[in-house]
């Protein structure tokens, strides 16, 4: 049994495309690794921030201008906003999946639409703050 | 991959392969990781958003403060510690060669050390010099 196909099976990610229908469960598990993939973007620009305060004045005034901008508020400050809330909140869903909790099918459902109604609030309240 | 089974018994088959070869210390690393991070993103995140897009004299003055310097070191350390553990498995999912896979997995380690520390020393800098 356990040598059946030995070697020749096929390698992630063969599913997507022509085999996989889409489905919310699995859409959700997709956007857990693509925000956190965007998250490590958006983790150098924090250092790139943190570095140019570090070094003076004028370096900050490039760096923060250049991220407050309309180009970086809309490309890279609001986007990452969004990942960061729907990657914490759904980190979270994962952790509690990893303790056994939470893993039939209405559960499931249901933290999924809790995430993402989280992640717009989130995100707003982090906007409200901000300005 | 197709040793010859022989009298091996199935455990012994498979320990030290799959893609993550020593899989469930790294499983458990990567959810103290997620762990902290959860009250370390709150306590980092808000202060933060407030910061950007004020006045160098600002962000030297919050980040002067040692709570807000410690928890800023505490969140850039651990997310990218978090970071090299998460690239770690995607690159063990798709990248299936493996020489190619062995120098992402070598970059992804160097890259989360350098761009972390550099975070770390920035924020250090901040704090003390502010
Ligand atoms: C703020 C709180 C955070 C929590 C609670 C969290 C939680 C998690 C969890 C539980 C996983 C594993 C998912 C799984 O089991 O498949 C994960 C994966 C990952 N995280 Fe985070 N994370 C956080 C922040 C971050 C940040 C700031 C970054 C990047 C800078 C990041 C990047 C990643 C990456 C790249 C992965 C791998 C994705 C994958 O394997 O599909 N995370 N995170």
């Amino acid at each position: 049994m356990a040598d059946v196909n030995r070697g020749k099976r096929p390698l992630s990610p063969f599913m997507l495309g022509q085999y996989y229908k889409f489905q919310i469960t699995s859409g959700m598990s997709i956007a857990h690794r693509l925000s956190g993939i965007f998250l490590v973007f958006g983790a150098i620009l924090v250092v790139w921030w943190f570095s140019a305060a570090a070094a003076g004045p004028e370096a900050f005034a490039r760096a923060d201008g250049f991220l407050t901008s309309w180009f970086g508020i809309i490309f890279l400050l609001l986007p990452s906003l969004l990942a960061f809330w729907y990657h914490f909140l759904n980190g979270i869903r994962h952790l509690v999946w990893d303790m056994g909790k939470g893993l039939d099918i209405p559960t499931v459902y249901k933290t999924g639409y809790a995430v993402m109604a989280g992640t717009v609030i989130l995100s707003l309240l982090t906007l409200i703050i901000a300005f | 991959m197709s040793q010859p089974s022989g009298f091996r018994t199935p455990r012994q088959r498979a320990q030290g392969l799959g893609a993550a070869k020593e899989g469930v210390s790294h499983w458990w690393a990567s959810r103290l990781s997620s762990i902290a991070l959860v009250p370390l993103g709150i306590m980092f995140i808000i202060p933060f958003a407030d910061a950007l897009g004020t006045s160098h004299a600002e962000v030297v003055e919050l980040y002067a403060q040692p709570f807000h310097a410690v928890v800023a070191i505490l969140f850039i350390g651990v997310t990218f510690l978090h970071t090299q553990q998460g690239l770690q498995v995607v690159i063990e999912d798709y990248l299936h060669d493996k020489t190619i896979r062995t120098a992402a997995l070598l970059a992804n380690i160097g890259f989360a050390w350098v761009v972390g520390l550099l975070g770390v020393f920035a924020v250090a800098r901040i704090a003390l010099a502010g």
